[in-house]
């Protein structure tokens, strides 16, 4: 089916889903990309949020309701990433960079298994809400779900949030001074010690934000935060340390390339055929060249990664190398 | 030298040199020893059977007492933080299965025992491939290609049905009759032997590596490579030569994984076994060489035994690690080399006092957390699978409140406890370690 997938229906819908996938990224990597550029810590704990943003929200949800739950559960996530900041991450700056990698690694497991016992470990039923669980439109027969339309509403509000944040108030300035240049702004008597706690805290909110909104829209289960993790981490390389607008072009080209490997049902073997060679199981390497690209979707990540870091290590619009 | 003059002769060197490998590396002959004779602890004279469960955890950790110091060849010695160590584990491993199975079917001669060597070969030959690429980077970008190339291997364990025999993995029978010795390996006693033989010889194998330049290079690259570089020597080279030769140790771990549970599934190559070799490295300490040994025997325990009575293993083995970064940053092995000095000092008996004081608060705050992870196991996991928690025969219900109350209590009182006496050796130690410049001003 090698015209199939070109219709226009389908290369639409999927833009917008790639769309809305990519708008969820940005949310998670936005907050990691300052944390790693400016303390240049990877937290690997990050996820870790998005997936306890998702599970509190489900609590609160079930409790009081969806909407108490959209502002509680990030508020929570971020009491907790300055927490950890203040209490445990600044006591193992001293031993340095790796130590503190390690930390937040530490952290992740824990959170992980502290999630399976305390809410097991199937998916729970954390549902969109039923105001929102409607379809919203129709393009070419498929329906556009208000709750997509209700994410990228989100998103947006938060990208513009966090951009006059950034460039219109006096901490924001100190911040993004301090994701180039961390020690002049510490040499200028600046506070950098409480900038990275707010910096902390803020990501970890929007890991938690992106947690709430994306709990619903995807699944949540445990393993939420390890099959996020890897794709936040390629999204922040791949965008590029000390940039946010980079980080925005690499979540959306992230959600637009994951979303559009599910969609193409094609192979290397049905490239070769439409060149004239045919693939047969006697070819050598046929199980690698018939393997259809939705199931080398999962690989793509984890290839860009690798790539990005041997080929361009200062990413899309970086600063410096990784 | 007593006898500047007569040169000793060739024999006496040989045999002075003799003594002191011995006076040097007593330890690891009495590890060995102990590794031999272990086994028959758990000997049942009745049945004449050996403890299965006994013979099974020392097998895994050989396994694992290989794996973990060939990853402590790229944390502790190179500088390298991986966090896809097990490839090399899962691909020798995968090796040696397919191996095993031509064997059986005629297509090829070789010993079983000689069969840890080809999966050495072939976690080199995926070592050198990867580490072509991986070694270009280092620190953070290292530790993200590595990521990289664990979960894309993974993927493809799961996605390739030939070599990796997708979801169900590779399985494959060590009776194939090939013995240099003529042992058919049908128990598995006969298989731990060979394993405690083969640990053996990596284990001497990669003590040796750390003396040679290379070695030291290794070393010098981790510390500075900037310096390395003006030596005169290429990091990159050294890293590549080090990542490949611990890729080959791993190798060989994942061999005899393979020799003992005759299966290879996608879990060998996966996240957790990475995670694995990290936390025994790090919890045993990666600055001595030994220290590795310590983790991969504690964390093997710690698997075995409290995964028996506990669902939570997992959890106390993250905290553990957690507790090691922020306190003791060189592991069990860094805690022991601390006291180095003060016990050369003859100074050691002046801690025994605090660090006695210490036992009941920590084990106050131990029993306190453990209670406190189990109750909340037994609301979740433990409900689903209908168990109900026995503390020495009496049934805790976990919803109740005593019980959460009385944990509670014990992580508070124990905790403050455990801080002031934390302060109290801060003080004896403080007061020892200035005796003891004291002592070496005066000399």
């Amino acid at each position: 089916m090698w015209e199939g997938p070109f219709h226009m229906e389908v290369l639409l819908v999927s833009l917008l889903n790639g769309l809305v996938y990519g708008m969820l990224l940005f949310m998670l990597a936005s907050g990691l990309t300052l944390i790693f550029s400016m303390m240049g810590v990877l937290n690997f704990a990050h996820a870790s949020m998005y997936m306890l943003g998702a599970y509190f929200a489900f609590s609160v949800s079930r409790l009081i309701g969806f909407w108490p739950a959209l502002v509680l559960a990030p508020a929570i996530c971020g009491l907790l990433g300055a927490l950890i900041e203040m209490y445990a991450l600044r006591r193992v700056h001293k031993n340095g960079h790796i130590a503190e990698l390690l930390f937040t690694f530490g952290l992740a497991f824990i959170i992980d298994k502290g999630v399976q016992m305390a809410w097991g470990l199937l998916p729970v039923p954390y549902r969109v809400p039923p105001v929102l669980d409607h379809p919203l439109f129709q393009i070419y027969g498929s329906n556009f779900h208000a709750y997509r339309g209700f994410m990228l509403l989100i998103s947006a509000l938060m990208f513009v949030a966090i951009w006059l944040l950034l460039t219109r108030t006096r901490i924001g300035l100190v911040i993004q001074a301090a994701l180039t240049h961390p020690e002049m702004v510490g040499a200028l008597g600046h506070n950098v010690p409480r900038v990275f706690t707010i910096v902390f805290a803020g990501g970890s909110t929007l890991a938690g934000l992106a947690g709430v909104i994306g709990g619903n829209y995807l699944v949540t289960e445990p393993s939420m935060a390890i099959t996020m993790g890897p794709i936040v981490f390629v999204v922040v390389v791949f965008g590029g340390l000390g940039s946010l607008a980079g980080c925005f072009i690499a979540s959306l080209i992230m959600g637009l390339v994951q979303t559009f490997a599910v969609v193409l049902d094609v192979s290397l073997a049905d490239l070769l055929g439409r060149l004239g060679l045919h693939v047969t199981s006697a070819t050598p390497f046929a199980e690698f060249l018939t393997i259809p690209l939705p199931r080398v979707g999962a690989l793509l990540p984890y290839l860009m990664l690798i790539l990005v870091l041997l080929v361009k290590p200062r990413g899309l619009m970086g600063t410096r190398d990784t | 030298m007593s006898k500047p003059i007569a040169q000793p002769a060739a024999r006496e060197i040989a045999a002075e040199r003799a003594a002191g490998l011995l006076g040097r590396h007593w330890p690891w002959l009495i590890a060995l020893a102990v590794a031999l004779l272990v086994p028959w602890l758990s000997y049942d004279w009745a049945t004449g059977r050996h403890s299965g469960f006994m013979v099974s955890m020392l097998s895994q950790m050989g396994i694992m007492i290989i794996f973990a110091l060939s990853y402590n060849m790229q944390m502790g010695q190179t500088g390298l933080l991986s966090f896809g160590h097990a490839v090399f584990l899962g691909l020798g491993g995968y090796v040696t299965a397919h191996l095993l199975n031509s064997i059986k079917a005629g297509s090829l001669w070789l010993p079983l025992e000689i069969t840890p060597l080809a999966g050495g070969l072939g976690g080199l030959v995926f070592a050198i491939l990867f580490g072509y690429f991986a070694t270009k980077q280092r620190a953070t970008a290292f530790a993200m290609i590595t990521l990289g190339i664990g979960e894309l291997v993974t993927s493809c364990a799961l996605m390739f049905q030939t070599f990796f025999g997708g979801e169900g993995g590779v399985s494959t029978n060590r009776m194939i009759g090939r013995s240099l010795f003529g042992v058919g390996y049908a128990q598995p006693l006969q298989v731990y032997y060979l394993i405690v033989a083969w640990t053996a010889v990596a284990v001497a194998l990669m003590l040796l590596l750390t003396r040679t330049p290379l070695g030291r290079m290794a070393n010098a690259c981790r510390d500075n490579f900037e310096r390395a570089q003006f030596v005169g020597y290429d990091p990159r080279m050294v890293r590549f030569v080090q990542f490949s030769l611990s890729g080959f140790f791993a190798g060989i771990a994942g061999a005899l994984y393979t020799l003992t549970y005759e299966i290879v599934t996608y879990d060998t190559v996966g996240g957790g076994m990475s995670a694995n070799a990290l936390l025994m490295t790090y919890i045993g300490g990666v600055g001595a060489f030994a220290g590795p040994v310590i983790g991969a025997v504690l964390i093997v325990l710690l698997q075995s035994w409290v995964s028996l009575l506990s669902n939570s293993w997992l959890v106390y083995a993250g905290v553990l690690f957690i507790l090691m970064v922020t306190f003791a940053p060189g592991g069990i092995a860094g805690l022991v080399m601390m006291h180095q000095p003060i016990w050369r000092a003859g100074r050691l008996g002046r801690l025994a006092g605090p660090y006695a004081r210490l036992v009941v608060p920590s084990l106050l705050v131990a029993v306190g957390f453990v209670l406190v992870i189990e109750l909340c196991s037994f609301l979740t996991i433990g409900a689903a699978q209908g168990k109900s928690l026995t503390l020495s025969g009496i049934t805790v219900n976990p919803r109740g409140g005593t019980p959460w109350i009385a944990a509670a209590l014990l992580l508070a009182v124990g905790g403050l406890w455990m801080r002031a006496e934390a302060r109290r050796i801060g003080a004896a130690w403080g007061a020892v370690t200035e005796e003891i410049k004291a002592m070496g001003r005066r000399a």
